[in-house]
């Protein structure tokens, strides 16, 4: 009984992770494949990457998502960081509660309603002060970055509401002003935190592709817009090539933010058994 | 205590300095009907303290009477809701912790997990803007006060638990303050290296002059500690003395009992002769007499206070006739022994039905196991009137 119940319950397992990754496993070995039409296999080859590499429209893409995604994850650390600090360490106060599940409403909106509102934003901003002239570059990263700050405030609010506020105390007690205390304790107890909200926040914009074509113009085309184009002019082997570059990156991404916070759970563990 | 008297060096500590006792002493804390509201919850109640230079005192209390809030408020963590502290004659109100001339060595340490111990001690002087070479040797002398020196390089996390507590006192004394706040120091210690620790703490603040004030629940820690201690309960001073003062002279039923152990039993007052009083359980106990300074009249009910250790207790066959002058003697059978090799603990029921707690010294040895005092037998308990204090509250 228990047996059969445990051969169920594994059998499920496969099924649902090989749902998950056969087509991502499909998609890379495609990328490999020498035939340009998609079913027939035609050997090993990477020509579709060598053909990629010759393409000046996906070096533009890529260096245009790269850029974004670094300025966005940047700001949106700064920013998230200050956020989530306010929000563990401002005390209590009236609607603190709202305010708290508030930032994490990011997280939850669809897509679809966070690109659309970001976009009537900006037509309302340039109505009222003829900026932004033209959506691109700009308008992008802004919109990467309000999303990506709600994911890096929660990160550092979750870190902070763990820590020991008597260090801080502590610094100050030994002369430390309160911005001082800041630099020289919170920041580098939060700095794991802040690494694994950047690097979340720079994949998370390297794939977005919802929010920005709400909010990209003429001439600004990311990575992600330039697959989905390409697709809808038909499967071609080389987008194989750009998507499986594009999840190996992203999955690198993942790995060492997931790697930055469980080694930082581990040292709150031993410092937790002082 | 005062024991060494001693003139050469400043070092030396004055046992005999009393400075409470001088009316024209100025303190150099004064704490001025201080009251903290946490909502409508009174976590410390309209309470005022002066604490002299040089004095070690100590905060004692069971768990969530207000010593750490008021300790808090020293530093200027806490702000009162009413009242006031000046320490060496400066209001404090309004002073943020970063510029108090006091430091504080926390419950938990809060040593800062990113630094090595050097940096960890160092940390107060850099902050105070003192010169990197000056704070270099001055690091390493205090290093070497808390027999640290080998462990400089090292992170707070790879030390042990009584290393830690050296650092977080290291770090606390190194800028000299004024006062020095102990929150539990010696908490998280087992009670060898606690003891062993209680001396350091006492060597350290006779060496450099600073005042202490420590947080304790541990009554034994506050004893051998302190030079006054302030019994707390629920946000109120119940009594303010010298541990001396306290366990002989405890003010009230609470302090009898949180303060040592103490048989407590329940009396009116029968009999007065100047200022010996006869006092009974009820009317057809025999009378107990007791030394009291005080004024009670007669018929008013009072609570016994003795002490087990000023106790005598002997087998009823063998008592010795040099005993009974003026002692109160009570017959009773021991319902309960433990031999715990230095002394022993009775637990003696009178003929009156009244559980009294003895404990006296083992000063023979009982070669061969036997003790001379054992479950069941028939004892004579007596102790003399001056052993014994009238508590009315
Ligand atoms: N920030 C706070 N908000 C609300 N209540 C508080 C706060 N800090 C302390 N209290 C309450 O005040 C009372 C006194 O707390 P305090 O920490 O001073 O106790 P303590 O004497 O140090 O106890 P312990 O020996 O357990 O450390 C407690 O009942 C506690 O719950
Ligand atoms: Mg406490």
């Amino acid at each position: 009984m228990n047996q059969k119940k445990s051969k169920f319950l594994v059998s499920c397992l496969i099924f649902g992770y090989a749902f998950l990754y056969i087509p991502i496993f499909l998609l890379i070995i495609y990328s490999f494949n020498y035939s340009p039409l998609l079913p027939v296999w035609g050997g090993f080859s990477t020509r579709w990457y060598t053909r990629l590499l010759e393409s000046p429209e996906v070096w533009s893409a890529t260096a245009l998502s790269l850029q974004i995604a670094f300025i966005s994850a940047t700001v949106a650390t700064v920013f998230g960081t200050l956020a989530g600090l306010a929000l563990a360490r401002l005390g209590r106060f009236r609607g603190k509660t709202v305010f708290t599940g508030m930032i994490s409403a990011p997280l939850v909106m669809p897509e679809v309603i966070t690109g659309l509102s970001l976009l009537l934003l900006f037509i309302t901003l340039w109505q009222l002060t003829g900026w932004p002239e033209q959506r691109g570059m700009m308008t992008i990263t802004i919109a990467h970055i309000t999303f990506a700050m709600a994911y890096v405030a929660v990160i550092v609010q979750s870190r902070l509401a763990g820590t020991n506020q008597a260090l801080e105390e502590a610094a100050m007690d030994l002369g430390a002003k309160p911005l001082r205390v800041l630099t020289d304790i919170t920041i580098p107890m939060l700095a794991p935190g802040m690494m694994a909200g950047w690097l979340l926040a720079f994949t998370l914009s390297l794939d977005d592709l919802i929010i920005a074509s709400f909010v990209s113009g003429p001439g600004s085309t990311t990575l992600p817009m330039l697959i989905y184009s390409r697709i809808r002019l038909g499967l071609k082997p080389d987008i194989n090539a750009l998507a499986t570059i594009l999840i190996v990156s992203v999955a690198i991404g993942v790995l060492v933010a997931g790697w930055i916070m469980l080694r930082q759970q581990k040292q709150r563990a031993l410092l937790a058994n002082q | 205590m005062s024991t060494q008297a001693s003139s050469d060096g400043e070092s030396q500590v004055d046992y005999t300095h009393t400075p409470w006792l001088d009316p024209s002493a100025t303190p150099f804390i004064q704490i001025k009907n201080i009251n903290k509201q946490f909502g409508a919850f009174t976590a410390v109640s309209d309470v005022s303290l002066d604490i002299y230079k040089g004095e070690l005192f100590a905060l004692l209390g069971g768990s969530g009477c207000g010593k750490t809030t008021l300790l808090r408020m020293l530093a200027g963590f806490e702000k009162p809701s009413s009242g006031s502290i000046l320490i060496d004659g400066v209001d404090m109100g309004g002073i943020p912790p970063y510029e108090r001339p006091v430091n504080m060595m926390f419950q938990s340490y809060a040593l800062f997990p990113h630094m090595n111990v050097e940096k960890n001690i160092a940390y107060g002087l850099k902050r105070e803007g003192v010169a990197k070479a000056e704070r270099t040797e001055r690091t390493k002398e205090i290093l070497n006060m808390v027999e640290l020196a080998e462990f400089a390089k090292r992170k707070p996390h790879q030390l042990s638990g009584g290393q830690r507590q050296r650092v977080a006192l290291a770090r606390a004394l190194i800028k000299r303050p004024k006062v020095l706040l102990l929150d539990e120091p010696l908490a998280a210690l087992d009670k060898r290296l606690r003891e062993q620790t209680q001396f350091e703490l006492m060597n350290i603040q006779e060496k450099l002059g600073i005042t202490f004030v420590v947080v304790t629940h541990d009554q034994e820690e506050a004893m051998t500690l302190a030079t006054r201690i302030a019994v707390m309960d629920k946000g109120n001073f119940e009594q303010i003395g010298t541990p001396a003062q306290i366990y002989e002279n405890p003010r009230s039923r609470f302090i009898a009992s949180f303060i040592g152990s103490a048989n407590l039993l329940e009396c009116t007052v029968v009999e007065r002769e100047g200022n010996m009083y006869s006092v009974s359980q009820s009317s057809n106990s025999q009378a107990i007499l007791v030394e009291y300074d005080g004024d009670l009249s007669i018929g008013a009910n009072v609570t016994v206070a003795v002490r087990p250790e000023k106790i005598r207790v002997e087998k009823r066959s063998a008592v010795s006739s040099a005993v009974a002058d003026g002692h109160n003697q009570l017959n009773g059978i021991v319902k309960e022994m433990a031999y715990l090799g230095r002394l022993s603990t009775y637990h003696i029921v009178t003929e009156n039905d009244v559980m009294i707690e003895v404990t006296s010294p083992n000063q023979a040895r009982y070669r061969d196991g036997n003790h001379p005092i054992d479950w069941d037998d028939e004892v004579t308990i007596n102790f003399a009137p001056q052993s014994a204090v009238l508590l009315t509250e």
